[in-house]
């Protein structure tokens, strides 16, 4: 069978064999669980309960009028003790809710236990007689955003505009990052939660065809969805190359559907929804258990790590309790990153919480990696042909030094996605993506 | 822990730098070397080591009078050193190489910002300049002496493509062609060490294979075509030579896939118009000096299509 893929891209080592065979277990939330008002794309959330209440867990602690938002909730059941500025593992800081937990975890009454019998003519029945309006408003109220690590709010794309029919539903399992393997583990222990959720999106959007796309990296993976997906015709497996960036949006739409976004466009305007394997389980707690996204899959890895692990964590606990839990560190760090190696953002402190968009965290010991010098351009082309928006970085670079606003434009800066395969693999270690961020706010200030 | 280290992704880094790459072309060029020395003499390596020396000595010297960050560390001035050498012939005086040198290094490197804005390849432009100042030196031939003497003591002769085109024989066997056995510069006489070289720097995926083969095989196609012998015009001069080391320079060759094959269609071409029809009886060092500089033309209309843009051809940027 031929493998799905995109132009360009590049093979990083994928470093994944530290976890993926490791099977997620629960992080033990911690006495203190801070919530950040900011955990995802869009306005944030104003705190909706006040120092002093009771809350539960998976209460609603926080909401905003705006559209493009999600509800954040406790994650634990306790007292709110302070609602404070605290650093943010985005950058920066946020507004807190901070919760004293009082480890009984008693749960919010909405939540309901899992009462879906789980035989295929059952879930079909069950998505059958639901009304996609309903879907989409449980979506919200439960605050689920993209969980592969941009966190923007699900409800906003399951209301696509009027103009744009969805027909094509894309599960992305392809998980392309180096270390990261939380989705892979979700695919792996819950399939069929997954199968359920994708059912449910392509319900609320109206769509006709879910295609979950995997990188043939994880041929466990590809196997337990084929088997639990067989019931489910409008279901298929994607086998997708492993090749980052393969689990970027724009590149897996291209590679399922041979479809191009428009450059500026959403993924709407070629009738395509993509939304991370462990969103679509988060969805269908969501819709059958009432369950606010609350905790999640977190990969802890990398070389200074003790135990690389794969934990279940509650949202609000430092990432500090994370590498604690997995054995501490065995060399001192030097880089602390949030997300994956490519596009993770680096920490300057471990105190700060988990929220929704955290796929992992890891810890590194190597300083070389890190490069603190640039070379020239030796035009050697490697970053024009790894480009996966087909863009030239080697020039956009140049341009960015020479701070050239008209150039910048006719070369498209803004159409690059920041991946980093051109920093990658540049063999004269020019900071690509640097310039080209400084690029594009040129640009844009222009 | 007070210390993390905050910097942009990416994190990782390919393990590729040009130091690497850099190895990994000396080492393609090792089996060149080890033919040259077989088939003339301790001479060879000899000239080799001097235009190595030079090229480094020249590149260091400039930085350190002009207060730059030294480069000798990137490798690229051992390449030139090499490729240089190995465009001379074995009885040309040591002094020549060093001259040579001096011009590729000083004159085409830094008179331009080093290694990456240097316009043409530097050891080609070496190798022109020497040709054209002292021509005499540059186009004595000796055919190879297998007595690894120190001195080399062959007689004259002239390169298959000297023979061809002065009285339109072929003199040598494709056999003797292809192992080196053959009158011409240091490194271009054995076509068999120059492909192996080749294959290791397709494995270690330094050049793809575009330019090389493309290049190649438009010799060999259009020398059928005009009624010549084309296994022979692709085994004698420097073509081999030219093709896998030279012509594949990152900083002188076009960067997307279909830039390689306008540029090596376009030394193919040239190539063979200037051994069939020009004055000259090799044509390959003229061929890539002038594609060398046609290749910001071609860069600027070979543009990958941009994702998300409709189709318009090679205006995907305008």
């Amino acid at each position: 069978m031929r493998l799905k893929t995109f132009k360009g891209g590049i093979h990083p080592n994928d470093s994944k064999e530290l976890t993926k065979n490791v099977p997620v277990v629960p992080h033990i939330p911690t006495e203190t669980i801070i919530i950040p008002m900011r955990q995802h794309i869009g306005a944030p959330c104003e705190p909706v309960v006040q120092i002093g209440d009771e809350v539960l867990m998976g209460q609603k602690i926080g909401d905003s009028e705006a559209f493009v938002s999600a509800p954040v909730h406790s994650s634990v059941s306790g007292t709110v003790v302070d609602i404070k500025m605290y650093p943010h593992p985005g950058g920066g800081e946020s507004k807190c809710v901070v919760i004293q937990n009082d480890f009984n975890d008693t749960l919010y009454p909405d939540i309901k236990p899992w009462n879906l019998d789980v035989s295929s003519k059952n879930i079909k029945n069950f998505v059958a007689n639901i009304q996609s309006k309903e879907i989409v408003d449980k979506v919200r109220e439960a605050g689920i955003v993209g969980m592969g690590g941009a966190a923007f709010p699900l409800h906003v794309k399951l209301t696509p505009p009027k103009d744009n029919p969805i027909d094509t539903v894309i599960l992305n399992g392809a998980e392309c990052e180096p270390y990261l393997t939380s989705d892979h583990r979700a695919m792996l222990e819950n399939p069929l939660q997954i199968v359920i959720g994708s059912l449910l999106i392509k319900k609320a959007v109206g769509a006709s065809r879910i295609v979950i796309a995997i990188e043939n990296n994880k041929p466990d993976a590809i196997k337990v969805l084929q088997e639990v997906s067989s019931d489910f015709e409008e279901v298929e497996i994607g086998i997708l190359k492993t090749k980052y960036p393969q689990g970027s949006e724009k590149q897996i739409i291209n590679a399922v559907t041979g479809r191009q976004v428009p450059s500026g466009g959403l993924p709407s305007a070629v009738g395509v929804l993509v939304s991370n394997v462990d969103t679509a389980s988060s969805v269908a707690k969501a819709v059958v258990m009432n369950l606010p996204l609350i905790e999640r899959n977190v990969t802890v890895s990398g070389d200074a790590v003790m135990n690389p692990s794969n934990f279940k964590v509650r949202t609000g606990v430092t990432f500090a309790s994370l590498f604690e839990a997995a054995g501490g560190f065995k060399v001192e760090p030097k880089k602390i990153i949030m997300g994956g190696p490519m596009m993770g953002i680096p920490q300057v402190t471990l105190n700060v919480p988990v929220i929704k968009g955290v796929s992992g965290v890891l810890a590194f010991s190597e300083p070389e990696t890190f490069g603190k010098e640039e070379g020239i351009c030796i035009k050697c082309g490697k970053c024009v042909d790894a480009c996966p928006m087909r863009l030239m970085p080697n020039a956009l670079s140049m341009f960015a030094e020479n701070s050239d606003v008209e150039k910048l434009k006719k070369y498209h800066v803004l159409d690059c996605m920041e991946c980093g395969s051109c920093s990658f693999i540049c063999p004269q270690r020019r900071f690509m993506v640097q310039h080209i961020k400084k690029a594009k706010a040129l640009v844009k200030n222009s | 822990m007070s210390n993390l280290i905050v910097s942009y992704a990416p994190h990782i880094r390919s393990a590729k730098s040009t130091k690497q790459l850099m190895a990994d072309v000396i080492i393609a060029l090792i089996p060149a070397l080890v033919a040259s020395v077989y088939f003339f003499g301790l001479p060879a390596l000899v000239h080799t080591v001097v235009c190595v020396l030079s090229c480094v000595f020249f590149e260091w010297i400039w930085e350190r009078a002009f207060k730059l960050p030294s480069t000798i560390g990137d490798l690229s001035a051992i390449i030139t050193g090499i490729l240089v050498a190995f465009n001379m012939p074995v009885s040309a005086p040591y002094w020549l190489g060093i001259t040579g040198s001096a011009f590729a290094i000083i004159v085409v490197k830094m008179f331009f910002g080093g290694l990456g804005s240097n316009f043409v390849n530097p050891a080609l432009a070496g190798r022109a300049f020497m040709l054209l100042c002292w021509p005499v030196l540059m186009t004595k031939w000796t055919v190879p002496d297998f007595t690894m003497s120190f001195v080399t003591d062959a007689v004259s002769t002239a390169t298959p493509l000297g023979v061809l085109a002065e009285s339109g024989q072929m003199p040598y066997s494709y056999l003797s062609l292809f192992l080196g056995n053959i009158g011409g510069c240091i490194g271009e006489v054995s076509a068999l060490a120059i492909l192996i070289g080749f294959v290791y720097l397709l494995i270690r995926k330094v050049i793809t294979w575009r330019i090389p083969v493309i290049y190649v095989l438009t010799v060999f196609v259009l020398t059928e075509i005009l009624g010549g012998d084309g296994l022979y015009y692709i085994l004698s001069g420097g073509l081999m030579l030219g093709a896998v080391f030279m012509a594949t320079d990152y900083v002188t060759s076009p960067m997307s896939a279909t830039g390689h094959i306008i540029y090596a269609v376009g030394l193919g071409v040239l190539t063979v118009v200037i051994r069939m029809f020009g004055s000259l009886p090799e044509g390959v060092s003229y061929s890539i000096l002038l594609m060398n500089i046609v290749t910001p033309l071609i860069d600027t209309y070979t543009k990958n299509r941009i994702y998300g843009k409709p189709k318009t051809g090679g205006k995907s940027h305008e």
